[in-house]
């Protein structure tokens, strides 16, 4: 650089407006360029398979580039060659973490085209089994957010007990991993009474295990340091870009979808929405915190109200019939042929659903024209959306503040390039 | 002829030093995972041998068979030579440290429970700690990997912000016991636990060392130079088979090497903290500190999050640095009054 003139034609990676008429005055041509460095899609932080491009000035972000797309599958298009019930287990695949969320997301979006009622009992278990999704996609996040910041422990202690919500889910419906629970028009399966018993158990102890997990974080130092501060963005540009779930709500603004427009029994059971305050990276650390331990006292509610009943509605042309029915009876056994091969016909239209996911609003727009398949279905994954804030939250920051932004988005890439 | 003979039993203090070093990084990494996983509600390694206590000898073999690459575009002679300018400054600080007091005698010969006791013993140790740096940061500028050069250039960053601290905490060891040799530091601690340094210079010295000492080592929370979820591993990203784990041997070996002087400087080496415990060899009392100290790294890996660079590079030079600098002349001043 000593050897550049002062009065040198700049030109960077905004390109310089006086760049051509310093030119042809003929004044002498330099190059500064930031230091490009390529983070993923192999890299041991970024959540997947999610690329970054930075450009760097020493360790500091000029300018963050995500570039997306790497587990495209194309759910969107797939869904459009599926009938309804056969779209449930591809939106598992979108955010893997908490897979029933998104069941729940798809199949509220089909019964609100269909404008059926949910029986009483399977809403409860609905919205009980939405909040240990809710547990178990928090857990993962915190677990993976320490570790990315370099606390290893609290990585272990949440999949401690992720794992026993994840044995209740393979009770409950078999699976642990893409678990395609939710129906259109109720759940797939009774909630027994072993899972019921289990799930007390474990709500009995989970909010001390929170409270061990914040014993090594809520008041390091180092934890403090490297959160507070780091990534803010104000409550209006949160709004702007779009932002929803926790980020949104950590700068303060109040909205959340279970609330704004309640679904479920989330209007008939007493929770509160956490706020912050500084915008930061602590703040949404804190909210999900706070959520996890709501989560556990929304399932408790639940479970202690659960009233008896049928847990899907009795509606045969849309509905599978019970289980022991279609080995007794000849009309359950006519109707599970027919929705397994040929699905049910959802009326024409086209409908927008938002469901508060732990990462945010995910929503489902289904275009109908009629006939058991949509025409048009479109996914508002909100970790898409978070991406779009990326280099607005990145810029001016460290290489280091760069996997805490994404561990503060709580970035699924599963669900991000669908 | 008595030549000889001397210049035989050096060479097997050497040896045996060596391989009792070496033996120790190999299960410190065993005792690491273990300590770790049992923190972590895990098991940790189980496999290989009765609870795994063959891991390390596994581990070893693999990196011994792997294929060596060297990335297109990268310096060859000096990616090749800086795993060995990293490990050799890490074990050749163990010449001079005093591991037990008593000489053994065999005949006419002595073995002394030291390589040797030079009278600088500490400015040698530093000395060859800071060579270790070179290693670092030409391996990660001959990698021809952005992410090692970052790794090499935080190192370096590091390496300088937390060398002088850690120099000036041994300072008043050095004042109080008015020597550089190891051995006569030891000596001077004699007779209790109150007449360690770790006392006598109150304990702020010691702490300024320890946390020196991690940074020096680049272990958690410190160790940004290969924080694998921002530079994949840093420096030695491009790093693969036996030139691998000569960064890791090293790695290991300065730790131990770190505890080694800690304990010698402050924790009274290989003296009992109470003269009726004399009856138990010096060489366990000394082991058993340098034990304590280890667990001490693993422990702390465990519990604490990473820093971020600027917090690290702030918290070297606004903080370690006047503090140490303080102590310094608080002992000195101190000395001053007490002798006279």
């Amino acid at each position: 650089m000593a050897d550049l003139k002062e009065d040198a034609v700049g030109l960077d990676h905004y390109g310089n407006d006086d760049f051509e008429a310093g030119l042809a005055e003929g004044k002498p041509l330099k190059r500064v360029e930031d230091l490009l460095l390529n983070m993923g899609p192999q890299h041991p932080s970024t959540h997947g398979v999610l690329r970054i491009v930075l450009d760097l000035e020493g360790e500091t972000i000029v300018k963050a580039t995500p570039h997306l797309g790497y587990l495209h599958r194309g759910v969107e298009k797939l869904a459009e060659n599926s009938t309804y019930t056969q779209i449930i287990p591809l939106t598992d695949r979108l955010d893997y973490t908490s897979s029933m969320t998104n069941n729940y997301a798809f199949v509220r979006t089909v019964e609100k085209l269909l404008q059926i009622e949910i029986p009483e009992r399977a809403e409860y278990i609905r919205t009980l089994v939405a909040e240990m999704q809710r547990l178990a996609g928090h857990l993962f996040w915190l677990g993976t957010q320490a570790l990315d910041i370099g606390a290893m422990t609290v990585f272990f202690y949440t999949f401690r007990e992720r794992e026993v919500l994840l044995d209740l889910f393979e009770l409950l419906c078999g699976a642990r991993l893409t678990m395609s629970y939710y129906r259109v028009g109720g759940v797939d399966r009774e909630l027994t009474q072993e899972i019921i018993d289990r799930l007390y158990a474990f709500l009995e102890t989970f909010p001390e295990k929170v409270t061990e997990y914040n014993t090594l974080l809520e008041t390091n130092r180092i934890w403090i340091g490297r959160t507070r501060d780091v990534a803010i963005i104000s409550a209006e540009d949160a709004v702007n870009f779009g932002l929803t779930g926790p980020p949104l709500r950590g700068s303060g603004v109040n909205y959340d979808v279970r609330k704004a427009e309640p679904y479920g029994v989330y209007d008939k059971v007493e929770w509160e929405v956490p706020l912050g305050k500084n915008c930061d990276t602590y703040d949404r650390y804190w909210i999900r915190i706070e959520e996890m331990r709501q989560s556990a006292s929304i399932i408790k509610q639940c479970l202690d109200r659960l009233p008896k009943g049928p847990i899907i509605s009795d509606l045969p042309q849309i509905a599978y019939p019970p289980r022991d029915k279609i080995q007794t009876d000849m009309e359950s056994l006519i109707h599970h042929f027919m929705i397994a091969t040929q699905g049910f016909k959802v009326p024409e239209g086209e409908v927008y659903c938002g469901t508060e996911a732990p990462k945010g609003e995910l929503g489902f727009y289904i275009l109908s024209q009629g006939g058991n398949r949509p025409y048009r279905m479109r996914i508002r994954p909100p970790s898409f959306i978070h991406m779009g804030a990326f280099d607005h939250m990145a810029k001016g920051y460290m290489i280091a503040d760069i996997v805490t932004i994404f561990g503060t988005y709580d970035i699924v890439m599963g669900e991000c390039d669908r | 002829m008595e030549l000889a003979a001397q210049l035989l039993v050096i060479l097997i203090q050497i040896a045996a030093v060596m391989g009792v070093v070496l033996l120790h990084v190999a299960y410190l990494t065993y005792a690491e995972r273990k300590v770790l996983s049992d923190m972590q509600d895990r098991l940790g390694p189980m496999e290989v041998g009765p609870h795994g206590l063959l891991q390390p000898i596994a581990d070893g073999l693999k990196l011994f068979f792997k294929e060596d690459i060297i990335p297109a575009g990268a310096n060859k002679i000096i990616f090749s030579a800086s795993p060995i300018l990293v490990l050799v400054p890490a074990l050749i600080g163990f010449a001079v440290v005093p591991f037990g007091r008593d000489s053994l005698h065999i005949g006419d010969v002595e073995i002394t429970p030291y390589i040797t006791d030079i009278n600088i013993g500490i400015l040698y140790i530093l000395a060859f700690s800071s060579l270790g740096a070179y290693g670092i940061l030409l391996g990660g500028w001959a990698s021809n990997s952005k992410y090692a050069l970052l790794g090499g250039l935080r190192s370096a960053a590091q390496v300088i912000s937390y060398e002088l601290p850690l120099g000036l905490s041994l300072v008043g060891p050095i004042l109080l016991s008015e020597s550089l040799s190891m051995m006569t530091m030891t000596h001077a601690q004699a007779g209790g636990f109150w007449n360690w340094y770790v006392v006598k210079t109150t304990p702020i010295p010691f702490v300024i060392y320890m946390i020196c000492a991690i940074a020096e080592t680049n272990r958690l929370p410190f160790d940004l130079p290969e924080a694998e979820s921002e530079l994949v591993a840093g420096f030695f990203t491009e790093y693969s088979g036996m030139r691998f784990s000569f960064f890791f041997l090293a790695e290991y070996a300065n730790m131990i090497l770190v505890s080694c002087i800690g304990v010698v400087a402050f924790l009274g080496g290989w003296q009992a903290p109470f003269a009726f415990l004399e009856f138990i060899p010096p060489i366990v009392w000394f082991l058993a500190k340098v034990y304590f100290l280890l667990f001490f790294y693993i422990w702390l890996r465990a519990t604490v999050p990473r820093l971020r660079f600027d917090q690290l590079m702030a918290f070297g030079w606004k903080i370690m640095l006047p503090l140490s600098l303080v102590m310094v002349l608080v002992i000195s001043v101190a000395k001053y009054i007490l002798t006279h």
